[in-house]
């Protein structure tokens, strides 16, 4: 194995965990996130040269986001919205209060409320959807999260705090409470 | 950021699902990388990149006044090249055969987390009776065992679970009769273990972290449990 292949797999390779849940949150579909994170690690490596002082983790996601964007954009040309579906959107039936006594019944509120924080990020339009995914799974910096998404670190914040109000708006909570 | 940010974090944090990459989606990757890393090698001479410490070293002697220092320096250097390549070209071995188990449907030949089923099955296909452990307790369950070949010979792998992580462990017999603690590597972005001990030697490979595969090693290098 040659030096430029070890040092690759050495910085890069470590940070598949975080490519393939940026694709895969952005795709929403397990096939596709697999391709798209297998082309952008390819290129990745075409272009590893470029890496030289730059940190290893924005500069992949920037391409594993670059790559599916290009997927998103030859399925449809619409560009960015989110359909409204009458059975998704309408609201889940909230589990009673005694229903948390038992654990099994704990656990099932546990799952059905992942299941709605999961739908609830899945339902934000991608740009907001994946500033979420950058600073609360993968806690990246404002500045990272710039770099990966090419626009400022002020359009940054303004796109979190809208996600977040977003989010707050269908997750109806919290406000303070729990 | 005000406080109902921080609870809303802490919320996704909880609850949102972080997906993790498919362990076949990094042996994919590593197995195209490999084979373009390997076409491109003759164009990529070019290419600058850090000099190592060896080489840059090499460069210095040569500078140097004393002309039989270089010469011996170098026979220095490539014996010591030497002796490391032997066991460069197994770890290499190794890690390129957990790649290809992983790839390939074809991770074990005999599939049990019964030692006592998995053990037996190497009798009659090995000159050799490879020690299997039961590390389930450990939260380490055997997968199954399987026949490979490395460095000219037929081994031993025995596949271990951690979590949804797979760990080969090749075994055969060591050369020598002094047992050598764990040394540890990455190679491929995988970690790379070997030991040995008990007149055999051991190769771990797996995409765990360092710290799970010691722990792992730990409790595979326990002597003899009954």
């Amino acid at each position: 194995m040659d030096i430029r292949t070890q040092q690759f797999e050495d910085l890069v390779l470590p940070h598949l965990d975080a490519a393939y849940n940026l694709a895969r949150w952005l795709l929403k579909d397990d096939d596709n996130a697999r391709d798209a994170v297998q082309d952008a690690y390819l290129r990745a490596f075409r272009f590893f040269d470029h890496l030289r002082g730059e940190e290893a983790r924005p500069w992949l996601l920037a391409i594993v986001r670059n790559t599916c964007y290009s997927l998103l954009g030859k399925r449809r040309q619409l560009g960015e919205h989110v359909e409204f579906d009458e059975e998704r959107d309408s609201e889940f039936a909230e589990p009673s209060a005694e229903a948390s006594g038992g654990d099994p019944a704990t656990r099932l509120f546990r799952k059905i409320e992942k299941a709605r924080i999961d739908e609830a990020i899945e339902r934000l339009p991608s740009v907001y959807r994946e500033v979420i995914v950058l600073r609360e799974l993968e806690e990246l910096a404002y500045e990272e999260i710039a770099q990966i998404a090419n626009v400022p670190v002020g359009t940054v914040m303004s796109r979190l705090s809208r996600a977040r109000a977003m989010l707050r708006a269908r997750l109806g909570r919290p406000d303070g409470g729990g | 950021m005000d406080e109902r940010d921080d609870d809303l974090s802490a919320l996704i944090k909880a609850g949102a699902t972080r997906h993790a990459a498919p362990t076949q989606l990094r042996a994919r990757i590593d197995a195209r990388i490999a084979e373009i890393g390997f076409a491109r090698g003759a164009d990529m001479a070019g290419t600058p990149v850090p000099v190592a410490p060896l080489q840059a070293w090499r460069r210095w002697t040569h500078v140097g006044a004393s002309f039989a220092f270089g010469v011996m320096a170098s026979i220095a250097v490539m014996l010591a090249l030497r002796g490391a390549s032997d066991e460069d070209r197994l770890a290499q071995a190794v890690v390129d055969s957990h790649v290809r188990s992983l790839m390939s449907a074809h991770l074990v030949d005999v599939e049990s987390s019964d030692r006592h089923t998995v053990k037996p099955w190497f009798a009659g296909k090995l000159d050799y009776a490879p020690p299997v452990r039961d590390l389930a307790a450990e939260g380490i369950p055997l997968a199954g065992g399987r026949l490979d070949y490395v460095g000219q010979r037929p081994v031993a792998a025995l596949v271990y679970r951690l979590n949804r992580h797979t760990i080969n462990i090749f075994v055969w017999p060591a050369a020598g009769d002094s047992p050598k603690d764990p040394a540890f590597a990455v190679r491929q972005g995988f970690n790379v273990a070997h030991w040995s001990g008990d007149g055999m030697q051991f190769w771990a490979v797996s995409d765990v972290n360092a710290a799970d595969l010691r722990k792992v090693i730990h409790f595979l290098a326990l002597t003899d449990r009954p």
